[in-house]
């Protein structure tokens, strides 16, 4: 294994690309989402997408904040060769939903709201209630883990470069200025 | 932000290595040895170590308090003291002038200003109380699985050397990189394409 200092900052634009490709897929083939997780009925972008432009000399930051806003002027800046490094994301299931952003660079979850109440129901029931806890954030984290895992198989192969990114630019291509 | 928090933050951590039988016993061994110590009323700066999850100001490993069902859920504490920069600078002023009458100097020595304002550090430092800060960890051992539900870069680091020096085994952070070699089951050929893979641009 590479050296992890060396890996963490060489290979972060595996987890932008991740970024990019999750927001396609919510975009374009929902049904993806069922085989990561057969409980899921709909995967949203959350209030929150940031990306940076490294294109330029200086570090150009966009942040995008508020209840579906800004979609396409994420995709915009998408096509003016900015990369998605922070994903707002709302995963939903027949009777819940779980409320995250996922960071490209480090895989980190921030914001995670689980469903479900945030403190046990009485002191007795701390055992039940960090484990029911647990479970829940593990919901997230095999998601999480399960779509990257899809993603890094593709991104090694052919059909990356031949179906996967020509299919991406065209939908970025596709927002009208 | 902790587990009883109604947004989290989470590190996750895949654990290099198994502890050695019976783990339990290990765990609270290990717990034991690196309890946070109390630094209020001693002159050190910071203190670093495990926490009860469920009482994080009186720690207690005892009875395997920290067992619940098949997880391992404890707490990282680091305690930190911050001395106000205007408070230090009033206090070497008041020693230096203290000094420089008692020896009848009219200027001191670099060495005895870095003397006077060690010491004025030290006897700042009994006095502050210290500010604890505690993130809550879950530790899966059957999945080999840590979360640590903080993305504060100081934590991650404390975490890191803490669990390697309490139950002598290594933390890897998951970020791309990990997640793609080790959490991916990829070929020994895919892990070669993995290498050399480079940006894609998806702008023309």
């Amino acid at each position: 294994m590479l050296d992890l200092a060396v890996a963490y900052n060489r290979y972060r634009f595996l987890g932008d690309e991740f970024l990019t490709w999750l927001w396609f897929l919510i975009e374009n083939d929902q049904n993806a989402f069922r085989t990561i997780d057969s409980d899921c009925t709909a995967v949203e972008i959350g209030s929150r997408i940031v990306l940076e432009n490294r294109k330029r000399k200086s570090l150009e930051r966009i942040s995008i904040r508020g209840d579906d806003a800004g979609l396409e002027e994420g995709r915009l800046a998408l096509k003016k060769g900015a990369l998605l490094t922070e994903l707002s994301l709302v995963l939903k299931t027949g009777e819940y939903q779980w409320e995250f952003s996922l960071k490209g660079e480090s895989l980190n979850l921030s914001s995670l709201k689980t469903p479900g109440p945030s403190l046990p129901p009485s002191p007795e029931e701390l055992e039940l209630f960090l484990l029911d806890k647990t479970e829940r954030i593990n919901k997230i984290t095999n998601f999480i883990q399960i779509a990257f895992k899809m993603f890094v198989h593709i991104r090694v192969t052919s059909k990356w470069p031949n179906k996967i990114v020509p299919n991406i630019k065209k939908w970025i291509n596709s927002i009208e200025v | 932000m902790g587990l009883l928090s109604s947004a989290i933050s989470i590190t996750r951590y895949r654990v290099d290595g198994k502890i050695e039988n019976p783990v339990t016993e290990a765990v609270t061994k290990g717990l034991k040895k690196n309890t946070i110590a109390d630094i209020d009323e001693d002159p050190a700066e910071k203190s670093v170590g495990w926490t009860s999850f469920d009482n994080p100001f009186s720690p207690n490993f005892e009875g395997s308090s920290f067992l619940f069902g098949n997880l391992f859920v404890f707490s990282l504490r680091i305690d930190r003291k911050s001395i106000p920069a205007k408070l230090l600078k009033k206090y070497v002023t008041i020693e230096t002038s203290k000094r420089l009458n008692k020896t009848r100097q009219r200027f001191l020595s670099k060495d005895e200003k870095k003397a006077i304002k060690d010491k004025v550090i030290t006897d700042l430092a009994m006095r502050v109380p210290s500010t604890p800060n505690v993130y809550d960890l879950i530790w899966n051992y059957e999945r080999s699985d840590v979360f640590l539900l903080s993305n504060l870069r100081s934590a991650n680091e404390e975490l890191e050397s803490l669990f390697k020096r309490s139950f002598n085994l290594s933390l890897i952070r998951i970020f791309p990189y990990t997640a793609a070699d080790l959490l991916s089951d990829l070929s020994d050929p895919e892990r070669d394409t993995l290498i050399g893979l480079s940006p894609t641009h998806f702008s023309d």
